[in-house]
């Protein structure tokens, strides 16, 4: 006998993600999501109150209703900026924290200034010129880091590099770094260059807001001047993708229980993807048992 | 017909409820009725602690609701002779962790049995109820019967109470947040002092007599409990002193609906607020009664932050006097907004879109407005190369249609796009 308002809650529960808007602090995000959801959780018709029988001196009506005041269960919501959990989902968000997830980033950087936090709102430390800098000369830096990068993927994955299961990963697509290691850039690449401005379009592993920056600082030295970071946007986050982010028109319960919905859709096909995967490789494979095991495993 | 003599020596357990309990009833039989519930459970004697605390709490309340002080006697015999009954238990050596239980709950029960002061039952509770009071149940049923719980005598909720007072279920009904009183301290234990006839039904017929609808008294007393405790007089007297200074009825009403907490201040305070907006904005009488009676919680708040704004606006916006005042008189609401973010929306108009102060005068809803919104549809005109806002030139897009449209509206008739479009817009900010 669940309340309507026990059925929407139910179908919150999952995993969703959204749009925050630059400037306003995550934590503003979070709790105008949860207002909406729990006010769009208040509208819908509520049980009516337990009726309770008392005696009254007086005859006839002898019921009383106790007011029981608005006690909508709260969903918690968990830290992430980007990506919410409802309910259940908080112990999934979790997990999702602790995976080795890649997330998509656009930097968008300015030459001519260096800044003491690197981003454009800091204090000035430097000036240069910057007119010697090409879309040519831009390019190489970038493939030197991407290069430096790479490498460091392949020390941190802890494997042996001259083995087979290392080249049966690696085929895979699943040659990355075990458990913790520092940030590393997997993919580089300038999307814009309109001198002074620049954007680059990043993938990158347990990363920090900092090191992205430091990155567009980097960037400007090896060129022999300076940049700064004018602004940072994750456009993926795993799973998520900037296309299905909810702006803020969309912060409401109707909108995130198909936000959510699609999600365990989108894991139901992964999982279904992944089984069928490993399935076909255990039959190719039925006499090497080592590298069978390794892949279920994994 | 009081003595009760509980021959318990020589007798086996279960024996000795029936006997015990068969005595109790009969004893009680001669006694007041008492309610229901109460009575069936004295019939169980204690062979099992929970069922001992039953009773006993069943003998305390009767103590507690005992109109007549014969049956009180007779009752405090009954504990008396139970305690007797407890006390030899104890000398029984099977019987002695139960006995130990029951003497225990015993004492708490004690304890409680003055929380338990209801409104007096009377003696015709029987007919009322419509279930003799005192006719036989079963064992099973009388185990599934719970009390109610004792109302506390401290608490840190009004929930405890809502049901049995008469006072705080009538504010129920009107419509009052009671959770939302209960956060505050003292309010809680002011309301229950007052009593429904003589209190507050005196000062809802006032607000009524001034011209405040029905649906808002609740509200009211949410906002402003202590309008409970204003006198009659005083109010009256606030009134009469609005009404001289020629404000409409419908006007007060309107203004005590909106501002609950109007009614509470002396005549002294409204005077020096209304003589401050007349003065610092240099109005005649009836635009200050117009501002006022559009935004009447201007003469509930402190008057700081108000001259601060006024004095952001001259000094650090840069608007001249009859400029901030043509903008008051269109959003009165200008007076007690956030300077922080007053100055963030105004940083942006003039310095990013580059809107002179004369514009921004012609159009103060704007300032009000919120900056996020400003931020991206200006970005949004700017993407489209439509950001003009300047009236002298071709395809100029007036401040107030930028801000005071909805999204859709917006963005089919003045930016010329779909909202699907600017949803993806947003996404790239």
């Amino acid at each position: 006998m669940a309340s309507p308002a026990a059925r929407i809650y139910r179908r919150l529960e999952g995993l969703f993600c959204v749009y925050k808007p630059s400037g306003i602090p995550w934590k503003l995000v979070r709790d105008t999501i949860e207002t909406k959801l729990l006010k769009g959780l208040d509208a819908s018709p509520s049980l009516p109150l337990p009726q309770q029988i008392r005696f009254l001196p007086q005859p006839g009506s002898d019921t009383l209703t106790p007011k029981g005041l608005s006690a909508v269960s709260v969903p918690i919501l968990s830290k992430h900026p980007l990506v919410l959990g409802v309910g259940n989902g908080n112990k999934v968000l979790n997990d999702l924290h602790n995976l080795p997830v890649t997330r998509d980033y656009t930097l968008e950087g300015e030459f001519g200034t260096a800044t003491d936090d690197f981003s454009h709102t800091g204090r000035v430390v430097e000036r240069s010129t910057y007119d010697h800098i090409t879309q040519d000369k831009l390019d190489r830096v970038l493939a030197m880091l991407q290069g430096a990068n790479q490498k460091a993927l392949l020390t941190y994955a802890n494997v042996d590099m001259r083995s087979q299961e290392a080249y049966e990963m690696a085929v895979q697509g699943q040659l990355g770094p075990e458990g913790k290691s520092p940030p590393i850039l997997m993919g580089l690449r300038c999307i814009r260059f309109q001198p002074p401005n620049f954007t680059l379009e990043v993938q990158c592993l347990n990363e920090t807001q900092k090191y992205l920056r430091k990155v567009v600082h980097e960037i400007g030295l090896e060129l022999r001047s300076t940049a700064v970071c004018k602004g940072v946007r994750r456009t993926r986050d795993g799973v998520f993708t900037l296309q299905e982010a909810l702006t803020r028109d969309h912060w409401t319960p109707s909108d995130v229980v198909g936000a959510v919905r699609q999600y365990h859709a989108v894991k139901k096909n992964k999982l279904s993807n992944h089984r069928s995967r490993t399935h076909e490789y255990k039959t190719q494979n039925q006499q090497d048992d080592d590298a069978g095991e390794e892949m279920h495993s994994r | 017909m009081f003595a009760c003599t509980f021959d318990i020596a020589g007798l086996s357990a279960p024996k000795r409820t029936t006997m015990a309990s068969s005595s109790l009833q009969r004893c009680l039989r001669h006694t007041l009725v008492l309610p229901l519930t109460n009575c069936t459970q004295v019939r169980h004697c204690c062979t099992v602690p929970r069922r001992a605390m039953k009773i006993v709490h069943g003998v305390e309340c009767a103590t507690g609701t005992g109109t007549k002080p014969l049956s009180r006697h007779v009752l405090k015999q009954h504990t008396h002779s139970f305690s007797d009954l407890s006390a030899r238990h104890k000398e029984d050596s099977d019987s002695l962790s139960r006995s130990d239980v029951s003497h225990r709950s015993q004492l708490i029960q004690m304890k409680d049995a003055g929380a338990l002061n209801e409104s007096p039952t009377s003696l015709d509770l029987n007919a009322a109820s419509g279930l003799y009071a005192l006719e036989e149940v079963s064992d099973e049923e009388a185990i599934s019967i719970t009390l109610p719980p004792p109302i506390p005598a401290l608490s840190t909720s009004l929930r405890d109470y809502v049901d049995n007072s008469e006072m705080l279920g009538k504010l129920v009904q009107l419509g009052v947040n009671l959770w939302k009183l209960d956060q505050r301290r003292n309010v809680g234990s002011m309301l229950l002092r007052l009593d429904f006839n003589t209190d507050v039904a005196p000062r809802l017929f006032f607000l009524k007599e001034i011209g405040v609808d029905d649906s808002r008294l609740g509200y009211i007393i949410t906002c402003n409990p202590f309008i409970l405790t204003e006198t009659v007089e005083n109010l009256q007297t606030r009134v009469n002193y609005l009404k001289s200074k020629k404000f409409t009825a419908e006007a007060v009403a309107s203004m005590v609906s909106r501002a609950p907490y109007l009614l509470n201040f002396s005549v002294k305070r409204l005077d020096n607020r209304l003589g401050f907006y007349q003065q610092q904005l240099s109005l005649n009488a009836s635009n200050t009664r117009s501002i006022v009676a559009r935004l009447p919680r201007l003469l509930c708040g402190s008057l700081e932050p108000v001259k601060e704004n006024l004095k952001v606006c001259e000094i650090e916006l840069g608007f001249k006097a009859n400029e901030i005042q043509h903008m008051v008189l269109a959003v009165p609401k200008l007076l007690t907004a956030n300077k922080r973010k007053l100055t963030q929306i105004f940083d942006f108009l003039h310095n990013t879109m580059k809107v002179p102060h004369h514009l921004i005068t012609k159009f103060p809803q704007v300032l009000n407005s919120k900056f996020l919104r400003i931020r991206e549809r200006h970005l949004f005109l700017q993407y489209l190369g439509k950001a003009q806002y300047d009236p002298a030139q071709p395809n100029y897009v007036s401040l107030d249609r930028l801000v005071s449209l909805s999204d859709e509206t917006f963005c089919t008739h003045v930016a010329l796009a779909t909202w699907e479009d600017f949803g993806l817009f947003q996404k790239t900010l």
